[in-house]
């Protein structure tokens, strides 16, 4: 089940009709010729998924006894639920240091490249955004490799050391192993869309700071960072959506590590065991309701105050 | 691969062809009862579906499944099947359950491993085949097999392999550490500490905490957790034997004398290959796997009976698949015809058999030539017969969860934990039967009450 978060529509604006004296107006029907292939696929794609999960979580469809409509009980449930909480708080952790973390050296990255004082600066690029290109679940296959502490590069790091350091899939030490996976592959992600808008800035506001004598500190306070705010909002909306979402990282990994990484160790995985394991289908959607929810308040909310920073 | 099968084919497959022949016309009689349950159809519409043809669609990981089917449209060129690796196991399962959820895109004929079978049976997925005369061949199989897929009178599948679990050891380490082959799980641990001792990367073996491994050793142990009737199940995972197989385990954990190596994990393969993993306990398809997956253990690896807890041969069966009709097939008749043919032709056992399975068909197991092969990759040892003695000592009265697919994707989450921990198995037990139990319940079953 993915959750999307409904941005904001743009404005719609309602077609300014000259009303003439004698004909009576007609309702104007040429805006929907042209919207209708995307309301279709929006119909079909966006709200039936959606509005099939809603009236899947009022049912229960028991093994014995078959289905039976039970209002909010699966609300009620999942909202008493210490797997799912579990998985929550576990995400919710996750996004509480990784975003910061990976934002911030996807912003670096952006400025440094920006700031025109790196050589092969095109390399540089490629090779932060390089990761981005391979697909998770294969990136998170590699990464299972180099994790193994029995023979991948971990193992070689802790017999060179002479020590078992290195765990990365104990208990307390795998959430962070993920994180350092998620960060790898999206930081060049979210350095393409900083630098980007990097770009827009006119160089007459360079040339401005220059003649002020602005250094190059001053010119990324004052100039940099606040174009770059809108790009800044959005990657972290994106962040906190993927955060939420987390799923192939840990599911790939799990066979490796299939004590630690519980089947309720992020709410979409949970949701995937309910269904698919559980056959709960019902259960689960709404688990997936409540974390399309959460996460879309969370979004809106980020969305609110990014916005009213920027009108400040 | 040394299976020298081939000599007697094509008698072999008169022969087949003239049996089933005389099993289809018997069947005629029988089959027809009045049973409510039973599909409609005799064996004779498999013949007469086989002569009319039309498609089938097979899902299997069976690495002879392809070879099977080409062998079969041969036979019955009006028959086109195509052969769908789907993933293996569970990854089949959910696509399985997904389609069968969807009312569309299932296959004709499914492999489904005997623990899965129930789950598939409760949510009347699988075609009752007896109608269509299957009853008699239940001679044809080991009683273990046929019981796992026959509930009742209603017959979900036919036995495609078994797995009566036994001890596979690499000489070359037993040699160099001086081990003798235990006969008993005490000599078993003892073994182990012996060897940690000696050389601390080594293990006796490795257990990373899998529900597939620690069910047939409770098994074996004679504990008999889950008891079904009908919609009610009696759960207790903390019975004498269980007990026992925990406590036995506990000896080995608790120290840290389990490798912790996911079985089927890349690095298993390698400490099966470069010794660090001196045993392993498993089924009586694992020796075929070996050859074909751990070519660096050529001449290293030997098979035992399993060890048990008094010196005797009791064992138990771990993993083994049946092959059952969907029951959306559009063609069931034509479905259960390719199934009959599948898993009780001689000629469709003797391409698996090549391809290094263990069969559930008694002939097969016990045929003289089956017996005396002795491959190299085993130092000559003529294995079949430490693994036909072990298919005959398989303890009998198991039974599987009717949700059990369910409930060994949360072993990691309960059992798990004490393997994460080196602690009490007996505790992590526990943990997974609360959750077996509000599982049941929620679907309706009622357990333990």
């Amino acid at each position: 089940m993915s959750i999307t978060v409904p941005l904001a529509a743009p404005p719609s604006r309602e077609p300014t009709t000259v009303a003439h004296p004698i004909r009576k107006p007609k309702k104007n029907w040429r805006g929907w010729l042209f919207v209708w292939p995307f309301a279709v696929v929006f119909l079909f794609a966006f709200m039936a998924p959606l509005l099939y999960a809603v009236w899947l979580s009022l049912f229960q469809n028991r093994l014995v006894g078959g289905n039976s409509f039970v209002g909010l009980d699966n609300y009620v449930t999942a909202f008493q639920d210490p797997a799912f909480w579990d998985g929550f708080g576990r995400v919710f952790l996750f996004l509480l240091v990784e975003v910061p973390v990976m934002l911030l050296l996807a912003l670096a990255a952006a400025l440094a490249i920006d700031s025109a004082r790196l050589y092969a600066t095109g390399l540089f690029r490629v090779v932060v955004f390089l990761p981005y290109a391979v697909p998770a679940v294969v990136a998170v296959l590699m990464w299972g490799f180099l994790y193994s502490d029995n023979f991948g590069l971990t193992a070689s790091i802790n017999d060179w050391l002479g020590s078992d350091v290195l765990q990365p899939f104990a208990p307390s030490w795998v959430t962070v192993s993920i994180g350092n996976i998620v960060t790898w592959e999206y930081v060049g992600y979210n350095m393409v869309i900083f630098y980007s808008a990097l770009k827009t800035i006119p160089t007459e506001l360079y040339e401005a700071a220059e003649l002020d004598g602005a250094n190059s500190w001053q010119v990324i306070r004052a100039i940099k960072l606040p174009a770059a705010r809108g790009a800044i909002v959005i990657a972290t909306i994106f962040s906190i959506i993927g955060s939420f979402q987390l799923f192939n990282e840990p599911n790939v990994l799990k066979p490796l590590a299939n004590n630690v990484i519980t089947s309720h160790f992020t709410p979409n995985m949970y949701a995937y065991n309910l269904s698919f394991a559980g056959q709960q289908y019902n259960y689960s959607a709404t688990v997936a309701i409540i974390m399309g929810v959460i996460t879309a308040a969370i979004a809106y909310v980020v969305q609110i105050r990014g916005t009213r920073q920027e009108d400040r | 691969m040394t299976r020298s099968t081939r000599t007697t084919r094509k008698t072999a497959a008169a022969l087949a062809a003239a049996a089933l022949t005389a099993m289809t016309l018997a069947g005629c009689g029988s089959g027809d009862g009045p049973g409510a349950a039973a599909p409609a159809g005799s064996a004779a519409d498999l013949d007469a579906a086989l002569e009319e043809g039309g498609e089938l669609t097979y899902w299997t990981w069976t690495p002879s499944g392809e070879a099977q089917a080409e062998a079969f449209m041969e036979e019955y060129p009006n028959v086109t099947v195509t052969v769908v690796n789907a993933g293996t196991a569970t990854e089949e399962y959910t696509k399985l359950q997904n389609a069968i959820k969807a009312g569309s895109g299932a296959p004709d004929v499914a492999q489904i491993e005997y623990y899965a079978l129930q789950q598939f049976v409760l949510s009347e997925s699988l075609l009752d085949l007896s109608g269509y005369g299957f009853g008699d061949l239940e001679d044809t199989y080991t009683a273990s097999t046929w019981s796992a897929v026959t509930g009742g009178d209603a017959i979900y599948g036919l036995p495609q392999d078994s797995g009566p679990m036994v001890l596979l050891y690499n000489q070359e380490i037993f040699d160099q550490f001086g081990l003798a082959v235990p006969t008993t799980w005490d000599e078993y641990v003892a073994a182990g500490e012996k060897l940690h001792a000696a050389d601390p990367t080594k293990y006796i073996t490795n257990d990373a905490g899998d529900p597939g491994f620690a069910q047939p050793l409770i098994w074996q142990a004679g504990g008999r957790p889950y008891q079904t009737d009908g919609t009610t199940v009696t759960v207790n995972l903390q019975d004498e034997g269980t007990k026992l197989w925990a406590d036995t385990w506990n000896q080995l954990l608790e120290p840290g004398l389990l490798a912790d190596i996911p079985t089927w994990s890349d690095d298993w393969w390698k400490a099966l290959s470069d010794g660090t993993v001196a045993t392993i306990v498993s089924g009586a398809w694992m020796p075929g796997i070996m050859e074909g997956s751990v070519p660096d253990g050529a001449g290293k690896w030997r098979v035992a009976p399993l060890p048990s807890y008094d010196g005797s041969a009791i064992t138990a069966e771990n993993g083994g698949s049946a092959q059952s009709v969907i029951k959306q097939s559009e063609n069931p008749a034509l479905a259960a015809a390719f199934l009959r043919w599948l898993n009780s032709s001689e000629e469709s056992v003797n391409v698996f058999l090549e391809n290094g399975g263990f069969p559930s068909t008694t002939a097969q197991l016990n045929s003289p030539e089956f017996l005396a092969e002795a491959p190299e990759y085993f130092g000559g040892q003529q294995i079949n017969q430490v693994l036909v003695d072990a298919s005959k000592n398989v303890a009998t009265g198991w039974q599987y969860l009717p949700y059990q697919v369910y409930a060994n994707s949360v072993f990691p989450d309960t059992v798990g934990t004490a393997y994460t921990a080196s602690s009490d198995l007996n505790a992590g037990l526990q943990a997974w039967q609360e959750q077996i139990v509000s599982y049941g319940d929620s679907q309706g079953f009622s357990v333990n009450k």
